[in-house]
């Protein structure tokens, strides 16, 4: 027993330090590859610009299906950027030594999912108010949406980091994780359009505000660890 | 010490081995060897903590340990066959982040030397796509050296390097055991250490 004590104990009891690691180099990550953030990006831009193609260009049509579409949109962009999240780690055998560190990995996963928030969720935020200019929204309607997209992104990135972690590995797994995603977004979708919609009749927002709030803070006390228990799985 | 008993494991239908009991002490290295498909690699993450046990126990300074296990993790470094390097990210700050991720950052000197020490000066600053597999093996050598752990864990450490990278490892794992590190090495090629450290696990 005496000789082990040559070695130094890597003991890590505090989360900060692994939150901090996970945030810098899965950003810095992204950074090395803007082309990829920019496809997901002008992904979003897309599909909210090909619903004024398709229907009658008439303002009120637009401003009535503005909040829904751009929603959905955003929706489709955090799903086609889920993957990334844990595959490319998983593929090279970084998740083993993440998941083997002394780091706890409830503090790992959360940062990666920050940082993923961060370079996905944060830009499309930006962005949005832009889009929304094409559905004849006002500025109070744009910042409503604004604020919205700011609550409701985390919670997407939150529970894709779930799925992205329950279908690492399988074979298909893009498909399967948007069938297995999608009917968790909808109580997002639905406070979050449901803010923009409610804005634009004059009923205020707060409400639905609220309650994406409540549902991100549920979030951010169970995905992590959802995550990091199915990441514990995936490499058994 | 690391001890073993009665492991079993099985990959689907098939049983890889059962009954399987080794002890490992300090500065001794078990190489396992056997044919593919005989379960070495099994056997590594089993005691790596990445692979649950079918059956058996392992105990780590005698207390029984599972998977993701707090104390073995802080007691491992487990390299596989995956070199766990980003392409993006230069020879430097591929090491410097491993390092950070294992609890024990090192300064900018550290990393410097330590990829000095496995001959990777000249590529210090190229990013690891460019990098050949034997240099990127040489990488994991220098996390090695690095992080200070009592149990190594490798698999395959000499796929891919040549016989200056052969030799290197066979000094960085000498001197691991000569400070009474313990090491399980999975390999096909002898290790050029000398016998009195090594215990050899057949597996059929």
């Amino acid at each position: 027993m005496a000789a082990t004590l040559a070695f130094a104990p890597a003991h890590s009891d505090t989360a900060w330090p692994a939150v901090r690691w996970a945030i810098v180099r899965d950003v810095k990550l992204a950074l090395r590859s803007r082309a990829e953030l920019g496809v997901q990006l002008l992904f979003y831009v897309l599909v909210a610009s090909l619903f004024p193609l398709a229907m009658s260009p008439e303002r009120a049509t637009l401003a009535l299906i503005g909040p829904g579409v751009l929603w959905v949109a955003a929706l489709l962009a955090s799903l086609l950027s889920l993957p990334r999240l844990f595959a490319a780690d998983y593929a090279d055998g970084t998740l083993e030594q993440i998941a083997l560190s002394p780091h706890p990995l409830v503090a790992l996963v959360g940062g990666k999912i920050i940082a993923h928030w961060l370079t996905t969720g944060l830009p499309l935020v930006a962005i949005a108010p832009l889009v929304g200019l094409q559905y004849a929204m006002d500025e109070q309607t744009l910042t409503v949406l604004a604020a919205a997209l700011l609550i409701g992104t985390p919670i997407l990135s939150l529970l894709g980091a779930i799925g992205a972690a329950l279908t690492l590995g399988l074979r298909g797994s893009g498909s399967l994780l948007a069938l297995l995603i999608l009917p968790l977004y909808v109580p997002v979708l639905v406070f979050g359009a449901g803010a923009v919609e409610a804005v634009r009749t004059g009923l205020g927002a707060s409400a639905h505000l609220s309650l994406l709030g409540a549902g991100l803070l549920i979030a951010c006390v169970g995905a992590p660890f959802a995550a990091a228990a199915a990441v514990r799985i995936a490499l058994d | 010490m690391l001890e073993a008993q009665k492991l079993a494991a099985r990959r689907g239908f098939s049983r890889l081995f059962d009954g399987l009991s080794f002890r490992v002490g300090a500065g001794e290295a078990l190489v396992v060897t056997g044919a593919n498909g005989s379960g070495k690699t099994t056997l590594l993450r089993t005691l790596a903590g990445l692979t649950a046990l079918e059956n058996g126990e392992i105990r780590w300074q005698g207390r029984p340990v599972g998977p993701f296990d707090p104390e073995l993790r802080a007691a491992v470094a487990f390299s596989g066959h995956l070199p766990a390097l980003k392409d993006g990210l230069t020879a430097e700050e591929n090491l410097a982040s491993l390092v950070a991720l294992e609890g024990s950052p090192a300064s900018r000197d550290a990393i410097v030397e330590a990829l000095d020490g496995v001959a990777l000066s000249p590529q210090r600053t190229l990013p690891a796509r460019v990098l050949s597999q034997g240099q990127r093996r040489r990488i994991g050598l220098a996390r090695l050296t690095l992080v200070s752990r009592p149990l190594w864990i490798l698999d395959e450490p000499l796929a891919a390097l040549d016989t200056a990278g052969s030799a290197l490892l066979a000094r960085i794992l000498g001197r691991h055991l000569a400070n009474g590190g313990l090491a399980v090495v999975a390999t096909h090629t002898p290790l050029g250490l000398p016998d009195s450290r090594l215990a050899s696990l057949v597996l059929h």
